[in-house]
């Protein structure tokens, strides 16, 4: 009896020492020596200006440069649904950067999330994406922004609760959800579209917006690009969910991501204003290998998604009848220039085309009629007035409804009022005490435009 | 048959629920100040004030107003008399053609209104809406500042008249 008790003490004990061992091996990762801030000049010149494009391509200065603050200085907050996370300072400040990170502490904090002190990263920082970035543009990367200004700016803490302020769940998060085999190239098909899915599934991080994540904020493999959520925006369905009235094609998304609009399509603002405007100052040829991909991504369309006119006529008297607030609206605020039949950028798309309408989440439409669409400095940029205020939550809501009724074919939003108070919560502050926000290129001093 | 109160005044309009508020304005009351300039809100040369805030009147249609207090240029003052925000125009010789100013005006008075004293930054934000082609953006800058400490000095101010806070 003794001596079996003991032996399964031992077992027991084996098994937690294992347990433990593995457990170690899970969470812990080594810190990687500092080094000393590397002389800017040492970077080849070539190579800081493919890591300028590639930092363009994977939009970093959304995340990395708040509006109004120094580039790539960090502390950006990131809602999520488990806390607030601020975005790093990623100068080469050797106190508060990384400016002490060598190119191998840079490439592991790109392909499995650790910092160089060998913590763990919250996966906001996208790297179940960058696991996919080559080492020769990791490395172009690490030249860009060790060249950048270092700016002396302290992370601010994260505002996490127990238990996703133990940065030990991270390495839990990480065997659940992180793969980490990079990309390989499809022989079957053209490098065009491998080079584009290289970028898209890799530093470009579409994914993280466009795809919808579960309950741990991972993005969900069974519902890719069918469509996710960002700050208080909704980021359309890009796979054949996709309720764009019109289909995409390679070209128009190429046009779409250049210029940020389409006339097929209306105009890219919210979150996605900022990506166009990374995309416009990259090689061209970079751009359409994303469009590529993403246009085979998007696939055939479902059918019935362009409705034949005459039920576009019915649905138009019918949502008249029905609504007449709205309508009134429409003719007076909205129909001068949607329907002037003057080209974007500067005249209203279409609205039949328009994906806001046609989408299940309102949140676009609301924040755009609200807000509009401010003009950007120097660009040929869509504009259109904002509603906040001349219209209470009420009429806007009479006005989103006649809008669905007329240019879509879906069913009527639900929650529409809640809809519409969360936007003019959150987006009438920022219109009204910031100025206009700026199409900020990556690095301003080489603003290139086509 | 629709009520709409305009600078303290009610007046029974005869206009569809889809008209917009300028055309009224200028059409039927004959309240010139607010001015026709795109007709798209792309402008600004047509802002009036409705319940303190500065709108678009070119696309803000009748059904929006039931209720509403509706402030034109010509409800802040008058030749004889004109307001805070009129003088300073003047004083600085804000206007070349003059097309933008009354647009430029209300919407600086509904800023001031709720902003005593902005700065350079919140005038310009404000004021980007609005378009002025003859370029006397600094002049109108200058007249922001003036009307704000005018308003600060005035011991009656004829703006109050109408307009709700």
């Amino acid at each position: 009896m003794r001596a079996s008790t003991r032996i399964i003490a031992g077992i027991v004990a084996a098994v937690l020492i294992a347990a433990a061992v593995a457990a170690f091996a899970i969470v812990w990762r080594p810190a990687i020596a500092g080094i000393d801030p590397p002389d800017p000049q040492s970077f080849d010149a070539a190579l800081v200006k493919r890591g300028r494009d590639l930092a363009a391509i994977g939009n970093c200065s959304d995340c990395h440069t708040p509006r109004g603050a120094k580039n790539f200085a960090g502390g950006l907050p990131v809602p999520t649904p488990f806390g607030t996370i601020f975005s790093t300072n990623i100068t080469p400040d050797p106190e508060t950067g990384i400016g002490r990170w060598s190119e191998a502490a840079f490439r592991r904090a790109m392909r499995s999330g650790v910092n160089r002190e060998g913590q763990h990263l919250y996966p906001t920082f996208p790297y179940d994406h960058f696991t996919n970035v080559s080492d020769e543009d990791d490395r172009a990367l690490y030249a860009f922004l060790m060249t950048r200004q270092p700016v002396r700016a302290a992370p601010r803490e994260n505002q996490l609760s127990f238990p996703f302020n133990q940065r030990l769940a991270i390495a839990g998060w990480k065997l659940l959800f992180l793969r980490h085999d990079t990309y390989r190239p499809d022989p079957r098909q053209s490098a065009e579209w491998n080079r584009g899915a290289y970028l898209v599934e890799g530093l470009a991080h579409c994914g993280a917006c466009h795809t919808p994540r579960n309950a741990l904020g991972a993005e969900r493999v069974s519902a890719r690009f069918a469509g996710g959520d960002v700050d208080d925006w909704h980021a359309y369905a890009i796979n054949e969910q996709s309720r764009s009235p019109v289909p995409w094609t390679a070209d128009a998304l190429f046009t779409y991501l250049r210029e940020g609009w389409h006339p097929d399509h209306g105009t890219a603002r919210g979150p996605m204003a900022k990506v166009v405007s990374n995309l416009s100052s990259v090689p061209a040829s970079d751009v359409r290998a994303i469009a590529v991909y993403t246009a085979s991504v998007s696939g055939t369309p479902t059918s019935g998604r362009t409705g034949p006119s005459e039920d576009a006529l019915a649905r138009a008297k019918k949502a008249s009848q029905t609504n007449p607030v709205g309508a009134s609206i429409y003719t007076a605020a909205c129909a001068s220039c949607h329907e002037g039949g003057r080209p974007l950028p500067y005249g209203g798309v279409d609205l039949g085309l328009s994906t806001a309408i046609s989408s299940p989440d309102p949140r676009n439409l609301a924040n755009i009629v609200l807000s509009g669409i401010d003009a950007v400095e120097g660009e040929r940029s869509p504009i259109m007035p904002g509603f906040a205020a001349s219209m209470n939550d009420d009429q806007v809501s009479a006005l989103l409804n006649y809008l669905r009724a007329r240019f879509s074919d879906q069913s009527a939003w639900t929650d529409l009022k809640k809809t519409i108070a969360e936007a003019r919560r959150t987006q009438t502050v920022f219109l009204q005490t910031s100025p206009a926000p700026r199409n900020a290129p990556a690095d301003p001093q080489q603003r290139e435009k086509p | 048959m629709m009520t709409l109160k305009v600078n303290g005044r009610e007046h029974q309009v005869d206009a569809e629920a889809d008209t917009p508020l300028l055309y009224v304005l200028r059409d039927d009351l004959k309240l010139n100040a607010a001015k026709y300039g795109c007709g798209l809100g792309q402008c600004g040369s047509c802002t009036v004030i409705v319940d303190g805030k500065a709108v678009l009147s070119c696309v803000v249609p009748m059904v929006l107003l039931e209720g509403k207090q509706v402030t034109t240029l010509e409800g802040l003052g008058t030749i004889a008399e004109p307001a805070p925000i009129q003088r300073a125009f003047m004083e600085e010789q804000a206007a070349q053609c003059g097309y933008c100013i009354p647009g430029m005006m209300m919407r600086a008075q509904a800023l001031l209104q709720k902003n005593s004293k902005p700065t350079d930054e919140q005038i310009r934000a404000e004021l980007e809406p609005h378009l002025c082609r003859c370029g006397t953006h600094m002049r109108i800058l200058r007249a922001v500042h003036r009307a704000a400490r005018l308003m600060d000095t005035a011991d009656v101010s004829p703006a109050a008249n109408g307009s709700a806070r």
